[in-house]
């Protein structure tokens, strides 16, 4: 169109990378513009006709080497919503399970000329990798106990419309501090957006040095959560039990497990996050997890949103082929 | 002219074809609105199931005031929207930056509703096909109208204006920059050569 309306702000306005890589690379500036637009995106999912033709011809692949169903589903939806044509390919069904090299995958999936690779992966720099290897534009959709930045960028976004806010928050984060790339992904993000965070968990589930990210650490939740504005639950995966992190669920929901009396120590109007699946009476009671505090639904709700906003802003900016 | 000279310096042709400067203040605008306001109550014979909505950015605050112009006319006010059709337009895949997108706030149903367009100026038509996309995207209105304060001419598309404060007929590579107060202080309609400050319209 004629009109250039676009240019209007400057370079500020725009990704400085086509690829979403993690939170770590992104200004506060970027993450501010994503959360914005993402703003945008939030009423179409709200219209009966909830489509827009703006990457109309555009191919994404989801790539999920694990398993993965909010995620994916989230990511699928934000691309039918606007119009493009997605697929999906997941590792058991595919020729990994053959002995395919991540390199030969990303070859034959860059044959078929997509835009877009969505890509979940074992390996912490699986996305990082692809970046390097493909013309398409790759979004991180969580590599290892890396980073996951579409979560933190939808955490981020449900506190600011619940909160109308980020700095100065008194957020808490509950759980496996050492699997956890959704941890990393929002500590970067909450530090570069000026919150107060401490970490809470286990010892054995605390990873060392984690203090250099940002955040205090805390082994005491009754303390740790005394105000807080947001409680981030993390899940506790039962498969690591065995492993020897803590010695029973049972003693890990009464020490780390948000329960009513532990939310009535929090602000008045804590809300209290999760990035799901949740293990109820594990990591959360249950009435907590569908009381009044509770903003876990929204946060699937916004994830949308704000999946629909990155994909927008990846394909209009960026010049830059450097990885984020 | 009767041709005296062999050749007139380099303007002549332009200014046969356009005009140039302010071709707009602050009072011929408010009274510009005020006959199109007028404009819009005789051809629906009223205000019901009207609804007036705005094309960003400009097209806001004068969705805005003509819609304050029609409840100080008519005493009851109707509704008023906005349309950000950056979604819609037909260049997202040829423009390197894809521009800031920003809400689009429609406070009613259009299924039904007579709803008229309001933007600046009307130039290649792209802008109100994208609009019509967005608009018919949320419902289905009974018809849809065209406002716009300025026509300047150059249309691309199939597109016409059903209410026009002002037609000035202009070069393909002059500007016409919409000043209004919400957003930038002063009312005015000027028209700048190529080059000019503002790339907007």
């Amino acid at each position: 169109m004629t009109r250039s309306k676009s240019s209007r702000r400057g370079a500020e306005m725009q990704l400085h990378s086509r690829h979403l890589l993690g939170i770590e690379g992104l200004t506060p500036e970027e993450i501010n513009l994503i959360l914005d637009t993402a703003d945008s995106f939030a009423e179409i999912s709200q219209r009966e006709i909830k489509k827009v033709p703006t990457l109309r011809g555009q191919t994404v692949i989801n790539l999920f080497f694990e398993p993965s169903t909010r995620t994916r589903t989230s990511f699928e939806i934000a691309e039918k919503r606007l119009s493009a044509d997605s697929l999906n390919f997941s590792a058991g069904t595919s020729s990994v399970v053959k002995g395919e090299t991540l390199l030969d995958t990303a070859r034959n999936l860059e044959a078929m000329n997509p835009d877009f690779i969505v890509m979940r992966h074992a390996m912490p720099g699986a996305p990082h990798f692809l970046s390097r290897v493909c013309r398409s534009s790759i979004v991180n959709a969580g590599d290892g106990a890396h980073e996951h930045p579409t979560q933190a960028l939808l955490d981020a976004y449900t506190i600011r419309q619940k909160k109308g806010r980020i700095a100065g928050l008194k957020v808490v984060i509950v759980g496996d501090i050492l699997h956890s790339r959704v941890v990393r992904s929002n500590l970067f993000l909450l530090a570069k957006l000026g919150a107060d965070v401490t970490v809470v968990g286990p010892a054995t589930l605390m990873p060392p040095g984690i203090e250099r990210l940002g955040a205090r650490v805390s082994y005491d939740l009754d303390a740790a959560v005394e105000g807080a504005d947001v409680v981030m639950m993390l899940r506790i995966q039962l498969e690591r039990q065995g492993k020897g992190y803590f010695p029973s669920v049972r003693e890990y929901f009464s020490l780390f497990g948000l329960t009513e009396q532990r939310v009535k120590r929090a602000a008045s109007d804590v809300i209290i996050m999760h990035p799901g699946p949740i293990n109820r009476g594990v990591e959360i009671a249950s009435s907590v997890a569908d009381g009044p505090y509770s903003v876990i639904l929204n946060q699937v709700t916004n994830g949308i949103a704000v999946r629909m906003a990155v994909l927008y802003l990846l394909a209009g900016g960026g010049a830059s082929e450097e990885a984020a | 002219m009767t041709g005296t000279g062999p050749k007139k310096p380099t303007g002549e042709q332009v200014s046969r074809t356009s005009v140039s400067g302010t071709i707009m203040d602050e009072p011929t605008m408010d009274r510009t609105l005020t006959r199109i306001a007028h404009e819009i109550l005789e051809k629906h014979k009223g205000i019901e199931k009207l609804a007036l909505v705005g094309i960003r950015s400009r097209g806001v605050p004068l969705a805005r005031r003509l819609g304050g112009k029609i409840q100080s006319i008519e005493g009851t006010g109707i509704p008023v929207g906005i349309l950000d059709i950056n979604l819609y337009r037909d260049d997202l895949t040829a423009i390197s930056e894809h521009p800031v997108l920003r809400k689009t706030e429609i406070p009613f149903k259009v299924d039904g509703m007579k709803i008229v367009l309001v933007d600046d100026v009307l130039f290649t038509g792209r802008t109100i096909r994208a609009a019509l996309d967005a608009l018919i995207d949320l419902g289905r209105p009974r018809l849809i109208q065209l406002c716009v304060l300025i026509d300047r001419g150059h249309r691309e598309l199939p597109i016409r204006a059903d209410y026009v404060g002002k037609n000035v007929p202009t070069a393909l590579d002059q500007q016409v920059k919409v000043s209004l107060k919400e957003s930038d202080g002063r009312d005015a309609v000027e028209i700048v050569p190529a080059g000019g400050r503002d790339a907007a319209s």
